[in-house]
């Protein structure tokens, strides 16, 4: 190393002094961002903290006991969970049931050069937007558009398959499956916008290997580029997945409220969110403590997956 | 002074003293859109045979070789006139299907591309894809082989392609490749990331492959073409009416004869490295 000159070492130190102005607001930033991180994280705590001081007189009362059982009884005051977390689950899941085939195969539609991009772009466009209407308005709609459009449908098969148990019952104007029909809509632009971005990252070289090789299209797609973005494809489906397990308004509006567990998916149901959104206002003492016990199991279900969610797309992107 | 293709636009440098010709390229001309990227190629490939196509980036020699196998189909806007005929079949016949095409003439492109499946998987699947019906263990032994990767592969075959080095990726590449059974191989600058010694093997197993294949490689590397090619075509870009480089054939014939003595003055040029 050679030493600078006096007057090099002045320069340098002059240099900084001109530029102290950038350099304070760099700390300033820097501090703004540290605390700010730590207050997001301070809220999760405080968030999670009052859940569980509002629900341990319920978690006292019903144990675990509470997650299995099926009554919800205010004037009694004896709580249980298990037809709301059923109908959480199995609405998810019927949503997923439709949304993951549709979601992924209008992702490879949008991102294999099937339509010219003059369409293309609009269609994408269209999809995100699907995103973007609010909950309450898929409610709504539901309530006067979908679930009376499909309803013959509904009869239909009730009628043709009425000797399987989950299309056993008449179909009801507020009903699991055709709220959950409404939740699929509503988590397909996810799907479909997180698979396709997956899809589209693809290294082209593969898709040109796969085609060199006298590969059709279809066999390109469903043996080499669907498996290569498949930690994507499923990280989508995880994201769309937690985003339904939450969905509050429309399932409101449209599951019907019961809280009797009906094998039929064409009666009314219940869910977790639907439940507080309904209850919240004139609940106190242990019916409260209850419902905040129910948001407690509601908030692990969706931590679990999101996590899972992160852990997936977070390997696929070391992958890529 | 380079030559001005325009002048002689009979130049088919095409003939050749080879009675087993297995593509003909008749007065080729490619185009990106409105942009014409190879102007009047005449070409004829001999079977069993190595040619080489040489010349500066961004003459079109990629895009000639993507239309033997019709993979400029993948490209929106692509678009060749004149004629490219395999086997005598007009490969640009609205009849021909280009899956069947490329099941005759593979590819191994110039950065290597195994597919995130296992070893064994990546040469399989070409295979399966093509119908193949026979042993499969045996086709992988074979074409491993066939590319000089099975004594470094053999323990490992359920290992991910991936986890190979470059020059064992590209091997395995050729593998897939030739397990297909193609009659044509072409290879767009297979050694262009791949160490001096990894170089060597692909050349080496060139030489070995040319029993069974015909294949065509493009090199940017001299010494490679001169090792591996029988013939050699040496093409340029040049800028035409509008401004817009467009690329051509200049001179195509014995290797011995385009690097020792070329008729064209360009083709002098760039074989001695005074180009540009
Ligand atoms: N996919 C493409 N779309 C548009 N132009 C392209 C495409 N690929 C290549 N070109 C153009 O065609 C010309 C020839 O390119 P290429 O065949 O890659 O040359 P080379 O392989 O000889 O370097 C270049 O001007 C290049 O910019
Ligand atoms: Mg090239």
């Amino acid at each position: 190393m050679t030493s600078l000159t006096t007057a090099q070492q002045e320069t340098l130190i002059e240099s900084s002094s001109k530029f102290s102005g950038v350099r304070l607001t760099d700390r300033i930033f820097y501090w703004l961002t540290v605390i700010l991180a730590i207050g997001i994280g301070l809220v999760l705590i405080w968030i999670t903290y009052s859940l569980l001081s509002i629900a341990i007189p319920a978690i006292a009362s019903f144990g675990l006991g509470f997650l299995a059982s099926s009554t919800w009884n205010p004037v009694q005051d004896v709580y249980g969970a298990f037809p709301q977390i059923y109908g959480t689950i199995l609405s998810s899941f019927i949503a997923l049931l439709f949304a993951i085939p549709l979601g992924v195969g209008v992702a490879i539609f949008l991102s294999e050069n099937f339509l010219p991009r003059k369409i293309l772009t609009p269609i994408a466009f269209t999809v995100e937007l699907l995103a973007a209407i609010p909950s309450v308005v898929y409610g709504m709609w539901g309530i006067f558009i979908f679930i009376p459009a499909i309803l013959p449908l509904l009869k239909w098969v009730n009628n043709a398959f009425g000797w399987v148990p989950i299309f056993s019952t008449s179909p009801s104007t507020r009903q699991l499956f055709a709220a959950s029909l409404v939740l699929a809509i509503m988590i397909l632009p996810t799907i479909i916008a997180i698979s396709r971005d997956t899809m589209i990252s693809i290294p082209p070289q593969l898709r040109q290997g796969a085609y060199g090789l006298g590969a059709t299209r279809w066999e390109t797609i469903t043996k080499v580029l669907v498996p290569a973005g498949l930690s994507g494809i499923i990280g989508s489906i995880m994201l769309a997945l937690g985003r339904a397990l939450g969905e509050t308004m429309a399932l409101a509006m449209l599951v019907g409220n019961s809280n009797r567990i009906n094998i039929s998916w064409f009666a009314p149901a219940s869910t977790i969110s639907a439940l507080i959104a309904n209850q919240f206002g004139e609940a106190s003492g242990l019916q409260k403590s209850a419902l905040f016990y129910e948001a407690l199991v509601l908030m692990l279900l969706t931590l679990a997956v999101n996590v899972l969610a992160e852990f997936i797309v977070g390997r696929f992107q070391q992958v890529e | 002074m380079t030559t001005n293709p325009s002048t002689q636009p009979n130049a088919r440098s095409s003939m050749l003293p080879e009675s087993d010709v297995v593509i003909q390229t008749e007065n080729v001309s490619i185009y990106y859109g409105s942009f014409q990227a190879v102007r009047n190629v005449f070409l004829d490939i001999p079977k069993n045979r190595v040619v080489a196509f040489i010349g500066p980036s961004g003459c079109g020699k990629s895009t000639l070789l993507r239309c033997y196998n019709r993979l400029n189909d993948l490209i929106p806007g692509a678009r060749v006139e004149g004629k490219i005929t395999y086997q005598g079949v007009d490969l640009y016949d609205p009849k021909v299907d280009p899956v069947e095409v490329r099941r005759r003439v593979g590819m191994v492109f110039q950065k290597a591309n195994p597919f995130p499946k296992s070893i064994y998987e990546n040469i399989a699947f070409g295979a399966r894809v093509n119908g193949y019906k026979g042993d499969m263990d045996e086709l992988v032994e074979r074409s491993l082989r066939g590319s000089a990767l099975w004594d470094e592969v053999k323990d490992k075959l359920k290992q991910s392609g991936l986890s190979l080095s470059g020059g064992q990726q590209q091997r395995l590449c050729i593998a897939r490749a030739i397990a297909i059974e193609p009659e044509v191989i072409l290879m767009d600058e297979p050694c262009s990331a791949l160490d001096p010694i990894s170089t060597l093997r692909v050349e080496d197993l060139i030489h070995e492959l040319k029993q069974q294949f015909t294949i065509i490689i493009v090199t940017h590397n001299m010494q490679q073409a001169s090792r591996v090619a029988d013939y050699t075509a040496f093409f340029n870009a040049e800028a035409g009416d509008g401004g817009s480089r467009f690329g051509y054939l200049v001179e195509y014939d014995r290797t011995e004869n385009i690097f020792n003595s070329p008729k064209q003055q360009s083709t002098q040029d760039y074989v001695s490295g005074r180009f540009g």
